[in-house]
Order: structure tokens, then sequence, then C-alpha cells
């Protein structure tokens, strides 16, 4: 049975390759405004508290030597963070892929009795297409997170990892508050505390009245069974506190070996991710505290393609991300096409290595080219990932054109043999038969030629210089 | 098969035999350095905190709400409270939280370098809704609680208990990327650090 994540179920496939749906980005204008405002933004912010630590070399080392160590003690520590987490009044389950994990937490969901429940902005129920799941239930999932909202009202799609509605910009939120927010003023502006005040009051009422929650977590704790979840606006903190059921689905990778760890994790993910010395607020709980929070907490770790990635020893490093997303804001791919292009939940170089491991390389074969290799993300990353190897590594695993292994070999044949190779070097000249730039190769060579630019042959060889002389 | 054992023994396939155990390197800074207040209000400063350095912790809590009444947990101090207008949580209602007009609460521990408070539901922080549905947050601070950097933090906390790190008052970074306060949680987050009298 194949370990990979399910077709048919979640966001890891996207409808059609990344040239295509890149070449549709590309031609909006006002989307790459917008992106490269805010990834310029973020780099300057990122940039500056990043310099204010001396020691951030040396937290970015222990960090990736952390999630080395829990890889490879990943059963112990599963296992470990259960007993804890039972032990302090939660329930925990196992799901080994997006359709059992769906199932879950839509039957946990029924047993309350609710038809509705607040969400907090998780990467993992995105993957697993959970808000899907719970609709076919008749249960109505409710985004709090203001990015996510704004997703949700546009009938769109998350473009990033940290802020899905990135591809948007003040104006175009306020059109999609106007339109699909119910009760919202008319005389709303786009100023953005104006917007967020909007947000404020369209959800208060939900928070209040709303008995179960749904989360991700950031980590969580196999030593002591403490789970945290970092956020910014407060929705995190009105779903962790104020519902009487909490379900947290988590990937098994987000484990953490011990409490102390936190020191090293909690100074990386705030300051590569937006910015900031620290978020304004992190949430931390264990189990279920009496007369505080919920009363019903569960635990749902899944699976879903990750155990097919900790199977392959160069590519399980993809495993260490702490979804911070540092790596979208710096890559200039990313910056050009948008998160849409990629086609999974994960955009942007991590997604590039993350989505084809998930799925098997095979369901995403265009992505580990949707890179330059410049190698940024890996200089960016707080947990040294070594992302252009991860691309390089999955390109060889990629089905290759049958076309590309015959030109090949017809390459190195004549590279072998002096006069052949020189015949070939004359009829380079007749390239310009073939258009400028190449743009008039034949099939299946135009394919080549579409995002690449033919270099013009030289006027003379080097061997008829020589011979000339 | 369940779930946990197929998902186990797929880790365990594909980790192989014995994997390699990496050491940690802990060589970025650790152990207790001095505190700097003056950075610590610099940082609160900074993430749109209000700071109040004061002896007088009643005086400055009463200029600050007025007339208002604010909720308090269970065992917050009667002499922070004169002439402030108070209801106390003895298990208050949400809705009886939510119309107040702040809420009062000590911290357990503040970070120096973030600029951030943590609080972790003690007798004097009171259960997690009382700091997060009225509008306005004041939190009384010893200079004693003050450490330095993240690590010293995690040392002095108990994992157990329900931690809430805040650092300014609610703020999203969703429009635009650029930080803006006030969403869901407390608008106003004012900070009263208690001056140590001679």
């Amino acid at each position: 049975m194949s370990t990979h994540a399910p077709k048919g179920v979640g966001h890891l496939r996207g409808d059609e390759p990344f040239p295509a749906a890149a070449k549709v980005a590309l031609a909006n204008p006002q989307l790459r405004r917008n992106l490269q405002h805010a990834t310029t933004t973020i780099r300057g912010k990122s940039g500056r508290v990043i310099a204010e630590l001396p020691d951030w070399q040396e937290l970015r080392s222990a960090g990736s030597a952390l999630k080395a160590y829990t890889m490879a003690n990943l059963p112990r520590l599963l296992e470990q963070l259960e007993e804890r987490v039972t032990a302090a009044g939660g329930v925990v389950h196992w799901a080994a892929d997006a359709t059992e994990a769906n199932r879950i937490v839509t039957d946990l969901v029924r047993q309350t009795g609710e038809q509705r429940v607040i969400k907090v902005k998780s990467m993992a129920t995105q993957e697993i297409g959970l808000n899907e799941a719970l609709e076919d239930a008749g249960i109505t999932p409710v985004e709090t997170d203001l990015a996510e909202l704004i997703v949700q009202l546009g009938h769109d799609k998350p473009s990033h990892i940290l802020v899905p509605a990135i591809h948007r910009n003040r104006s175009e939120i306020r059109e999609i508050f106007l339109r699909e927010m119910p009760g919202v003023d008319p005389e709303l502006t786009d100023n953005p505390p104006d917007l967020a005040g909007a947000a404020r009051r369209y959800l208060r009422e939900t928070f209040l009245s709303t008995k179960v929650a749904v989360s991700g977590a950031n980590f969580g704790i196999a030593e002591t069974g403490t789970l945290a979840v970092v956020e910014s606006e407060g929705n995190g903190r009105m779903c962790l506190t104020l519902p009487d059921t909490l379900i947290t689905v988590m990937g098994i990778e987000k484990v953490v070996p011990a409490w102390q760890d936190l020191e090293v994790f909690l100074q990386l993910l705030p300051r590569a991710s937006t910015g900031e010395r620290m978020n304004p607020y992190t949430s931390m709980w264990t189990g279920v505290t009496p007369g505080d929070g919920p009363q019903s907490f569960h635990l749902v770790l899944l699976d879903n393609g990750r155990t097919a990635v900790l199977a392959d020893e160069v590519g399980r490093q993809a495993l260490h991300c702490i979804r911070c997303s540092a790596c979208l804001n710096v890559c200039p791919v990313y910056e050009r096409t948008g998160g849409h292009a990629y086609g999974s939940v994960y955009p942007g170089p991590i997604g590039a290595v993350l989505s084809p491991q998930l799925t098997g390389v095979e369901d995403n074969a265009s992505l580990p080219y949707a890179s330059s290799l410049c190698g940024a993300c890996f200089d960016a990353c707080p947990v040294k990932i070594d992302i252009p190897s991860i691309l390089v590594h999955l390109r060889n695993q990629a089905p290759h054109p049958r076309s590309e292994k015959a030109a090949m070999a017809a390459a190195a044949y004549t590279m072998d043999r002096p006069k052949l190779y020189e015949r070939a070097q004359r009829a380079a000249k007749l390239s310009k038969l073939l258009g400028k730039r190449g743009r008039g190769l034949p099939p299946p060579l135009n394919g080549w030629a579409a995002s690449r630019d033919l270099p013009e042959p030289p006027a003379e060889s080097f061997r008829d210089w020589w011979r000339g002389r | 098969m369940s779930s946990k054992n197929l998902i186990l023994r797929r880790i365990r396939e594909a980790l192989g035999e014995s994997p390699e155990q990496p050491e940690i390197p802990r060589d970025y800074r650790r152990g207790e350095a001095p505190v700097d207040l003056d950075l610590l209000v610099e940082r609160l400063i900074d993430y749109k905190a209000v700071v109040h350095r004061t002896s007088d912790i009643s005086d400055t809590i009463k200029r600050i709400v007025g007339d208002g009444a604010v909720v308090v947990p269970p065992s917050l101090p009667d002499s922070w409270l004169r002439n402030v207008r108070f209801i106390r949580d003895d298990g208050l209602s949400q809705d009886q939280i939510a119309a107040a007009d702040g809420v009062v609460t000590a911290a357990a521990v503040a970070v120096v370098e973030t600029g951030t408070i943590v609080l972790d539901a003690g007798e004097d922080q009171g259960r997690r809704i009382l700091s997060l549905l009225p509008d306005l947050h004041i939190c009384v601070l010893r200079p004693d609680q003050v450490v330095a950097s993240v690590p010293e933090a995690i040392a002095r906390l108990t994992p157990g208990r329900p931690l809430t790190w805040i650092s300014g008052p609610s703020a999203t970074s969703d429009i635009e990327l650029n930080r803006v306060e006030g969403v869901h949680g407390p608008r106003n987050l004012h900070i009263v650090l208690v001056e140590e009298t001679a």
C-alpha cells in the first residue's frame, strides 16, 4: 500500500502543471504589484529583527539539529506525546491519511451535536480539505484568521503559508468585505485598522456562541504533552479558550522533544515569519485544565504522506519546516507567480519540495522545476533546510520525456567525435533559420525555448579562427 | 492493524535499523543575563503597549480606568484597587466578562528582549478568558518577574499550566504584511511596571 497522500481528497495537487498556471499569474500585473510590495515589506522587517540577535546562526544550527533528532526518534516521541496528553485529560487519535483525519474530526463534531465550528488558521486542515469534509456533513466551518476570512469570503484559494490573502491589497479586501460580509458598514474605508475592526465586529458573536473549535499546532512537546499555537490577532486565543470542545490536528513531524527546546523555536519562528521580535499571542495548553478553557480536548496526529517523505534520506529534511514562510518571501519565482500557481496549499520553495514528496513526485512533477536554484531559500530558512539540493534530487526522480534522453545521448555521441562536432558547430549557424532566440524551434524543442533564450551562435567558431590565423 | 500501529510501522521502516542520532549544539545565549528595564519599556512601547512606571499601583490603575468597572482574578490584591470599581471573578459568565470596561491582572514572567509578558493562570492572573474578552488589559509587573531572554523565561515557567505569551495588543500582519493593531484580543494593553521604593 502506498504511503503517499491519497488522491481525490485535500489540496496537495493542482489542476494544471506549474508552467501553465504561472503563465496565467504572470499576466496579472496587479497580483505582481501586491506580491512585490508585501514580500519587500516583510524582507525588510525580518532582516532588521534578525540582525538584533548576535546568535542567530547558533539558533539556526540548534533548530536544525533538534529537527533531525526529532525525526530520528519519531516513534518514541509520538508515543510519549500521546501518553502525556492522555494523562492530562486529552484524547489522542491517529490518522494515516487525509480521509481518516477528516472522518475522525467530523465524527467528533457530530458527537457534540453542533452544526458550526470555529477554526484557527491551520495548514494541516487545509492540506486535508477538512472544510469541504465538514460542509459535506452539514457542518459550517468558520475561518477566524483575518487572511483566511478574506479568502473564504472571496471564494478564493490561499496563496501563502502565513498570509493566505497576500495576493490581495487593501482596496480589494475592502471590496470583498463590502460585497460578502453581512452587516458591514457601507462607509467602510480601505484603511487597514478599519478593515481589522470590521473583522472584529463580524466575528465577535460567532466566537461567543460556538461550542466547538478546530485548530492546528505549531509545536507539540513530547516531554510534557503541551501544545502551542503561535498567532497575532487573538482569534487563536478565542478558539482555544471559549469553546467546550477543542480538536487539534497536528502533523506527526511537529512534535518537539522537550519543553526546553521551545527556547530555540520561539526565537526562530516569529523573526523569520512575520519579522517580529515576538508575535502578539502564543497560547500553550496541556490537556484539560478544570475551570479554564475547553473541557474536552482531542489531538489528531496526521501522517498523510509524511512517512513517505521520511523514507527519502535526502528529501526528509523537508519535514523540518516550521511553516514560517521566509523562503516564499525571498524567492524570485514566488514573488512573480504568487502561490496559486503551485497548485498545492504549500507554495513557494518549501512547497516545491514538500508537495511532490507528500503526493509522490509523479503527481507534482513540474514543481521541482519551479525554481532557479538561486539558493536564497536555503539562506533564509531558520532551520537550515537545504531546499536547492532537494529540488535537484527530486528533478532526478521526476519522469523525464524520452526525447530528452535521446537528445542528450546524441549530444554525447557528437562531442566524443571531433569531426562530427565541427560539422555540428557549422550547422549551428543555420539556427538563424529558427528565429530570434530560438522561438522558431520545432517540437519538442520549442518546449525548452518557451521559458529560455537560445544563445546566438558566434560568427566564427574557435576552430575556424585557429585554422585561419 | 490500528492506524497508530500502521503509522509507527511506516516510520520505523522509513528510518531503517539504527538512525543516526545527531548532537544538538546549544551554542546560543543561555543562562542569566542582566535585566535592562529601560530596554523592556522601549520594546513594549515599540509594539504599542502603554507603559506606566510607578510606585503607586492603585492610583495608576484608577487613572487608566477612570469610572469604568474592571474584572479581576480571585486573588488580585485589594490594595491595587483602591477607589477602582471592580468585579471579582468567582465564576462570572462570559457575558459579564465581555461587558467589563477592562481587566486587571498580575503576570508570571516578562522578557526584555522581545517585550513579552507571560500569564500562567495563577490566582492573581485568573483563567484565560478574563484577559481575552475585555478591550482593555492592565497588567501589573514587578521587576523581579522580568528576565532578559526567552530561554530564561522558558526555564521559569511551568508547562502544565495554561500559558499565554502577550507581546503588545492584538494585531495582524494580514493586510500587505504590515503590523496593524486591533483585531480580536484586547486593543489596549497597559503595563504597570512597579518601581521599587527605597
